[in-house]
């Protein structure tokens, strides 16, 4: 009896080869764990798995898949409902209904499950989960971890054999990812599922799974997680770490580093993180005081917060999923609605100037940048901004090069790769030459060296003269990119001050690295400290 | 199931309850009895509605409410109605030529006539109001989950329909104000349709994709097992019902067909309808998650609702005049007791259904 099988699958758009000769073999009941950059293909692997691809997605496909036994190649997604079950990125646009209990029943509906064995089937399933307190709510009414978590458990009413999830933590913050995965991993216990699951932010899944597959230009790499990610061009930082110390294995969690880390503590005891300081020059370039912005229904979602931030500050601004972080980007940048206080950027309200001379104080690149897009080619995308800022033609195209290279210019902006895309929103938003530059949510759909990328480009902004500020909920970019750390909870600022004393001090948004050395924030940090013998790990 | 989760009436008995009660009102011109409608559907929505978003349905449709009645009024001072003695202000006045049906702009606006458009006007606005009643008390949503199975994907469509709006009011205010990023103001056509209208669309049809996506890989469009033959036979027997009763009715309003026969009609053809909806419903695969029940309570409350229709009526056969009071001259209308006694009967759901936002689940 096996879990999920790829016998020589091989797949590919017109021309285009995504999987290439694919063969690999899960047992049943495992948690296994899908590595890759991005655009390597992990979701076209995912979707194959349950007949999305090629059904809905067009393609040619050879080879041989199965689940528990069964082939699964020439039947519909719907036919496969009752062997695997599939969960997405965004919850909501998978939702059929608007309550919990009727989601949940949604696939035993169809399955044509009789009743009482329905509700029998549900209520295990609203147990398994820790969703008794709501399962009578509306769906619109959970917080983002809750949503996540009915969609694994609407998946996994029909009783499927198999399940899969691409990247379903990438929207949330470490404590809702953690209650999803903690809930996964329980359910794989109790219900003897195989799952199969692709995602990003590695330091947070890792330490669940029991193997990994890497797919990587169209080939498999399967075996188990610390040797999978030893070879893997992306891969958390404990186990970066690992790499670079030399470690056995190498570690995949902070229990297994810290035990092995003595060693590496006593060389760097004496150190100090090379850090680079910046003082922030002139006045400060940010000035809000008690901005409070509400919604209506009484919602409350920025609450009296005070800013002030100078030119050159690299500023991350962290919590959880719902409090305020966007709000207050958009407040500050004067579009957003302000219910009450004071805003100045170099003097000026934002809110009271016109779209056009607002967006010279402050640029604002939006969770989701393609929003800022309109054109059918790069080239023209450039062009038009160009024009909205009245600048020199040319100017756009030469920040976004600038910013990043190998942009084609004859691309559609919906082609590009999730970082190229970012790229070109940031080189409009520059083009009007905002000295204050806002980011929200930037690193979803980024993988490691894009993250990296990312934080490289926005401290050469920072070192130009820009004040960056970033919202954002993942911790190892937070580390990577922030001299500066204002951490909001409820609407209100709880905690501000630089970010190695901030981060180290919070249980919640300390990044591994810290976890396992005491003081150190990144990888690269603790390399440069390292007197030798770093070189090699290129 | 030990504890009874949050068991407001049926659906069904909500909207029929305030589809009667609108009847009523629409048996009437009386404005006390379309007060006291105003005010039984207000008290019965406060009381019974839950705390799901819909539930402030009530307030939006009373503010519609008054503005159909402001609509009212403007239409005659603008365009005159009924006349009367009691002359408040004149207006210049413009006789429209005959091939525009004569109709005459501005003029005197007198008391009377002004009374009987706000009648008029408060009639329209209790109707709405008792639809949004409706609305407040059972969202459409759950209506349809009432339907017959054989309708289910019918009504898969009209669920799926009623949450894009919400979508695209979101998608709507997120694009505008990523154009305001831009510094884009510019209103010309042209510009909106590639800056508002494209990326709305696109996202739309993003969203679509996604979701017929989700829903296929939950076994929705499953191969059935239905025979082909029994298929057809429902759809032609759905369809020729739904021709019949449109002719039916047809028959029945005009005056070339006899009485009779467009009643066979109507008849015949509504019997045809029920029995493919009857004959697909038991050979459809999907089964109801906790279908909701119609029970003696939902009776009741359908039967107060009917009460107030049966009160109108009553008032129409024993004091016809107070139901459609005269505003010439004017005079303070009487309150026709059989009509006020039924509505007051309609109050009766408030005390059968129990308060869903007072006991926890």
């Amino acid at each position: 009896m096996n879990g999920i099988a790829f016998d020589h699958v091989s797949f590919a758009y017109t021309g285009r080869p995504v999987l290439d000769d694919v063969s690999f073999d899960l047992p049943e009941g495992e948690f296994c764990l899908l590595v890759g950059p991005t655009g390597a293909g992990k979701s076209t692997l995912l979707k194959a798995v349950n007949g999305l691809v090629p059904h809905f997605t067009g393609g040619t496909i050879s080879g041989r898949i199965t689940v528990a036994g069964r082939e699964v190649r020439g039947s519909t997604p719907a036919d496969l409902a009752d062997l695997v079950g599939y969960v997405g990125q965004d919850p909501l646009a998978g939702f059929v209904t608007d309550e919990v209990e009727r989601e949940l029943a949604y696939t035993a509906e169809q399955l044509g499950v009789a009743p009482a064995a329905m509700r029998k089937r549900v209520t295990e399933i609203v147990d398994l989960l820790g969703l008794a307190d709501v399962r009578d709510r509306d769906l619109a009414a959970l917080s983002s971890g809750q949503r996540q978590r009915v969609a694994i458990g609407a998946a996994l009413v029909a009783g499927p054999a198999a399940l899969v999830l691409d990247e379903p933590t990438s929207a949330l913050d470490p404590t809702a990812a953690d209650e999803v995965l903690s809930a996964l991993h329980r359910l794989v216990h109790d219900l003897g599922v195989t799952v199969l699951l692709a995602e990003h932010r590695l330091e947070r899944v890792a330490q669940y799974a029991d193997s990994a597959l890497l797919l990587n230009g169209g080939k498999v790499t399967a075996g188990p997680v610390g040797k999978v990610l030893a070879v893997s061009p992306v891969a958390p930082p404990v186990v970066d770490l690992g790499r670079l110390a030399g470690w056995p294995g190498p570690p995949v969690t902070i229990r297994e580093a810290r035990r092995h880390a003595a060693g590496l503590r006593e060389t760097l005891a004496g150190l100090v993180p090379a850090s680079v300081v910046e003082t922030p020059t002139g006045p400060p370039l940010l000035e809000a005081r008690g901005v409070t912005v509400d919604y209506p229904g009484g919602v409350r979602a920025v609450n009296g917060t005070d800013l002030v931030a100078g030119r050159c500050e690299r500023i991350a601004l962290m919590g959880r999923n719902g409090s305020g972080k966007s709000s207050l980007l958009w407040a500050l940048q004067g579009t957003g609605k302000r219910s009450g206080g004071t805003v100045a950027i170099a003097g000026a309200d934002p809110a009271t100037r016109k779209p056009a001379e607002r967006r010279t104080l402050a640029g604002l690149v939006p969770a989701e940048p393609a929003d800022l897009l309109y054109a059918e080619t790069v080239a023209a995308e450039c062009e038009g901004a160009d024009r909205d800022g009245r600048v020199p033609n040319g100017t756009c195209a030469k920040i976004l090069v600038d910013l990043v290279e190998g942009v084609d210019p004859q691309a559609h902006p919906r082609d590009l790769s999730e970082g190229q895309r970012l790229a070109l929103a940031l080189a409009v938003t520059l083009t009007a030459a905002p000295p204050l530059l806002l980011l929200d949510e930037p690193t979803r759909g980024l993988d490691y060296p894009g993250k990296a990328a990312l934080a490289n480009r926005l401290s050469r902004l920072a070192e130009a003269g820009h004040c960056v500020v970033v919202s954002t909920h993942d911790v190892e970019f937070g580390a990577e990119f922030a001299s500066r750390v204002v951490i909001l909870s409820d609407g209100e600022v709880v905690a501000d001050g630089p970010a190695r004393q901030i981060l180290s001090a919070s249980p919640m948004f300390s990044p591994q690295v810290e976890k396992v050395l005491p003081g150190w924030l990144t990888v690269a940090e603790v390399a440069a400290a390292l007197p030798n013998g770093t070189s090699d790990d290129d | 199931m030990t504890a009874s989760v949050r068991r407001t009436a049926h659906p069904v008995a909500w909207w029929g309850w305030a589809l009667l009660l609108a009847t009523a009102a629409g048996r009437t011109g009386n404005p006390w009895l379309l007060l006291l409608i105003i005010a039984v559907a207000g008290l019965v929505v406060t009381w019974c509605r839950g705390s799901e978003p819909w539930s402030g349905a009530y307030r939006v449709f009373l503010f519609i409410g008054l503005s159909a009645i402001a609509v009212r009024m403007a239409f005659y001072v603008v365009f005159g109605g009924s006349d009367g003695p009691t002359v408040l202000f004149s207006l210049p006045s413009a006789t429209l030529p005959a091939w525009a049906a004569g109709f005459r702009l501005g003029g005197d606006v007198t008391a009377e006539g002004a009374l009987a458009a706000a009648y008029d006007g408060l009639r329209l606005a209790t109707l709405l109001i008792c639809v949004g009643a409706a609305n407040a008390l059972a969202s459409p949503r759950r209506l349809l989950r009432s339907v017959p199975a054989a309708l289910y994907e019918v009504s898969v469509a009209v669920v799926v329909a009623l949450s894009v709006a919400p979508q695209l009011v979101e998608s709507v205010g997120r694009v505008r104000r990523a154009r305001a990023l831009r510094g884009n103001t510019s209103r010309s056509p042209a510009n909106l349709m590639r800056t508002v209208v494209s990326p709305i669309l696109h996202d739309a049809l993003d969203r679509s994709l996604a979701l017929a996506a989700a829903m296929a890989s939950r076994g929705y469009g499953r191969a059935t097992g239905i025979p082909a033959p029994a298929r057809r036979a429902t759809e032609a027997s759905l369809l020729i019902g739904l021709i019949g009763l449109c002719a039916g009715a047809y028959a029945l309003l005009g005056a070339a067909t006899p009485a009779p026969l467009a009643w066979a009609t109507v008849a015949v053809s509504a019997g045809i309808a029920v029995f493919g909806i009857a004959f697909a419903s038991k050979r459809v695969p999907h089964t109801r998650y906790r279908p909701d029940r119609f029970g003696a309570r939902d009776w009741a409350v359908v039967a107060s609702g009917a009460a107030a229709v049966v009160g109108t009526v009553l008032s129409g056969i024993y004091e016809a005049a107070a139901l459609w009071p005269a505003t010439n001259p004017l005079t303070v209308p009487d309150l026709p007791l059989w009509a006020a006694g039924g509505i007051l009967l309609a109050t009766a759901p408030a005390l059968l259904v129990p308060s869903s936002r007072g006991g926890t689940p």
